[in-house]
């Protein structure tokens, strides 16, 4: 696809979706309702919102070398966010099993070589299924769902403590609302006043066992977090505009963008699928043959069209 | 031939000294939840009240936040009881803090029997636990001089520390002048006349247990006993060459003495280097075997599990297989340590 000189964030997030259904089809499986609920979510931050120094063009992600230890410095995937500044913001990422959205959105955004996604979960990878803090836009390992939000707390009370006036992004997954931990980071986010914090969660209503009524309820999520003492604001999580206003709006709080998402957005053959859309693995050649030919008349229609706007 | 104790009983020392210490550190931040004065660090609260961070009772993300604290360049020293650092938080401690190696340093209080507080605040496994930790590094304190130096050891450290810290009435065991050195064990006594001279017995203890095997030792040599005895304040790394020499040492038997559970501990670090050294030599572990304990002091808790002086004696006795002719009155006098002292801000 030929970009413009800078990506708008509808066309980061159409090529989100696209790319991520072309590396689906190519290995037979993936996360890809993360990609269709989060697409905008993820294109505001990188498109709209972020202030992040600029990279030396797409960078090529590093073989992994050695888990951290005493003779093996920490190596952070937060090298494709550009060079930390005190006034440049920082994207914590939460729910590590939207790996390859995150790798879809860099690519997008222009800071991850697009040969990337070649090394999708290949051996000795730092493009990993699940990402850690060595895959490209990660800076914390946060597979084990809930603690990003504390350490991005620390993070945040670090920075104000040395003066950085840069605020500390945190990309959620609304599952992680239903752990203890969650709720005592938002406590204590609230209790240090920390309103550099500001908190975007993909409520797609889907998790790993299928619906979220079905598992365990999290509503209503506004009500809850305001009354923990941080902002929220509830939106279209397909709404790019307002998707970008409730990020950047202030609230003197930690604050909560809730975006309302629909996990089958832009796919609706995955509708079939309902209820369980964690992990698409085709079931067969006639499912994947289908896929693939929407997946071509999506890239037609990509072809003709200038913007790509899903709504 | 009874002798009296001439062991100076420190009040608090980590107080003024973490005050004292911390004073050119600006990097050093102090989280807390909720057991502040329970854990000596009240004082220090309101001595840098900007560095000291209150977190409440909320230790998984006290855990997960102080990481993030620490990628941003500060050392956070977390001051709770240890049970709180280890059992409730473990995933935040792997994944937060121990994966990353992030300076942080765990300021566990209450370890094993020293608390009567019971099953809910004895940490009998936290060592264990922790041994299996990648990345992790555990010092243990055995008296006020090490209260007082472990923080110089913790602090060099390029990651995560656990110590086992001891509070209220601390006994100084070892010359102020002579501090905890990192992966060194001090040597109490020799069976003979240098380290590597053979000695019936080799005693390695940690913790409060030394000062146990402190009042024994005595009586042992004066019923003829050979006896090295070895304090232990590093347990990860386990890799102190002074040990392996000691262990070599032993004619009759090793016999170990820590304040946790045999399992997972010093026992059985113990026994592992004894293992990879092709030391063929008896091996006691003294320790809460496969027990949880339950509330009471500590001078009860130390008799009914078999931890005390005289019990070290019984199993020298064991060990050798000879009657040694010791009893309790041969034994150096046990200070005085109140349970419910007011050296203790509660009485946990």
């Amino acid at each position: 696809m030929a970009f413009s000189a800078s990506p708008t964030a509808e066309q980061i997030a159409q090529g989100i979706r696209q790319r991520v259904l072309a590396h689906v089809l190519a290995n037979n499986g993936g996360y890809l309702s993360q990609a269709c609920s989060s697409a905008e979510l993820l294109a505001s931050l990188y498109g709209n919102v972020l202030n992040l120094a600029s990279t030396d063009g797409p960078l090529h992600p590093a073989d992994f070398d050695a888990v951290p230890g005493p003779e093996a410095p920490r190596i952070s995937g937060g090298i494709f966010h550009g060079e930390p500044g005190p006034d440049l913001d920082r994207l914590i990422i939460s729910p590590a099993h939207y790996a390859l959205v995150v790798y879809a959105a860099l690519i997008e955004a222009r800071r991850l070589d697009e040969a990337a996604l070649d090394q999708f979960n290949k051996d000795g990878s730092t493009v990993e299924m699940i990402g850690a803090e060595h895959s490209p836009g990660f800076e914390t390992t946060t597979g084990s769902l809930a603690q990003a939000l504390s350490t991005a707390g620390g993070i945040a009370l670090g920075r104000r403590l040395k003066g950085e006036t840069g605020r500390t992004f945190v990309f959620m997954s609304d599952g992680e609302f239903q752990e203890g931990q969650t709720w005592e980071a938002i406590q204590a986010l609230a209790f240090y006043g920390l309103d550099s914090v500001r908190v975007v969660v993909d409520v797609n209503r889907a998790q790993c066992d299928g619906p979220m009524d079905s598992v365990m309820n999290i509503e209503p999520l506004a009500t809850k977090i305001k009354a923990f003492g941080a902002s929220a604001d509830s939106v279209d999580g397909h709404n790019i505009a307002a998707l970008t206003h409730a990020l950047e709006r202030p609230t003197g709080r930690p604050h909560f963008v809730l975006a309302y998402t629909d996990p089958v957005r832009g796919v609706p053959l995955m509708n079939e699928r309902r209820p369980v859309l964690h992990y698409l693995r085709f079931t067969g050649h006639d499912e994947r043959a289908k896929y693939e030919e929407f997946y071509e008349a999506l890239v037609s229609t990509e072809s003709v069209s200038s913007s790509g706007g899903q709504a | 031939m009874s002798t009296r104790s001439n062991i100076e009983i420190v009040t608090r020392p980590h107080v003024d000294n973490f005050i004292n210490w911390s004073a050119d550190k600006p990097e050093v931040l102090v989280l807390s939840a909720d057991l502040t004065n329970s854990c000596e660090v009240g004082k220090w609260r309101d001595t840098y009240p900007d560095r000291f961070f209150s977190m409440g009772m909320a230790e998984q993300n006290m855990l997960s936040f102080a990481a993030g604290l620490a990628r941003e360049g500060f050392e956070p020293w977390l001051h709770t009881f240890a049970v709180f650092l280890y059992r409730r938080p473990l995933d935040q401690l792997q994944m937060s803090v121990a994966y990353p190696n992030l300076k942080v340093r765990l300021v566990g209080f209450l370890p094993g029997i020293t608390t009567p507080g019971g099953v809910t605040h004895q940490a009998i496994d936290d060592v264990a636990v922790m041994r299996t930790i990648p990345n992790m590094t555990i010092v243990e304190t055995g008296d006020a001089t090490e209260v007082e130096s472990v923080v110089d050891v913790a602090h060099a450290v390029d990651g995560p520390v656990y110590v086992r810290m001891l509070r209220g009435e601390v006994p100084r065991l070892f010359p102020a002048d002579e501090p905890m050195q990192f992966n060194r064990a001090r040597v109490l006594s020799l069976g003979g006349d240098a380290l590597d001279a053979p000695a019936e017995l080799v005693v390695l203890t940690s913790g409060i247990l030394t000062e146990e095997a402190l009042r024994a030792i005595p009586a042992l040599r004066s019923a003829g006993v050979s006896v090295s005895h070895l304090h232990v304040s590093t347990l990860k790394p386990f890799t102190d060459p002074t040990i392996v020499t000691a262990l070599r040492s032993a004619t009759a038997g090793v016999i170990t003495m820590e304040n946790h559970l045999t399992t997972g501990g010093l026992g059985s670090a113990v026994a592992e280097v004894m293992a990879e050294n092709s030391i063929a030599t008896p091996l006691h572990r003294m320790g809460l075997r496969d027990t949880y304990a339950h509330g009471a002091s500590q001078p009860y808790l130390l008799a009914e599990y078999h931890l005390d002086a005289l019990s070290l004696v019984r199993v020298a006795e064991n060990v050798l297989d000879r009657p040694l002719g010791v009893s309790a009155s041969d034994l150096t006098k046990v200070r005085v340590a109140a349970t419910h002292s007011n050296a203790k801000v509660e009485a946990l």
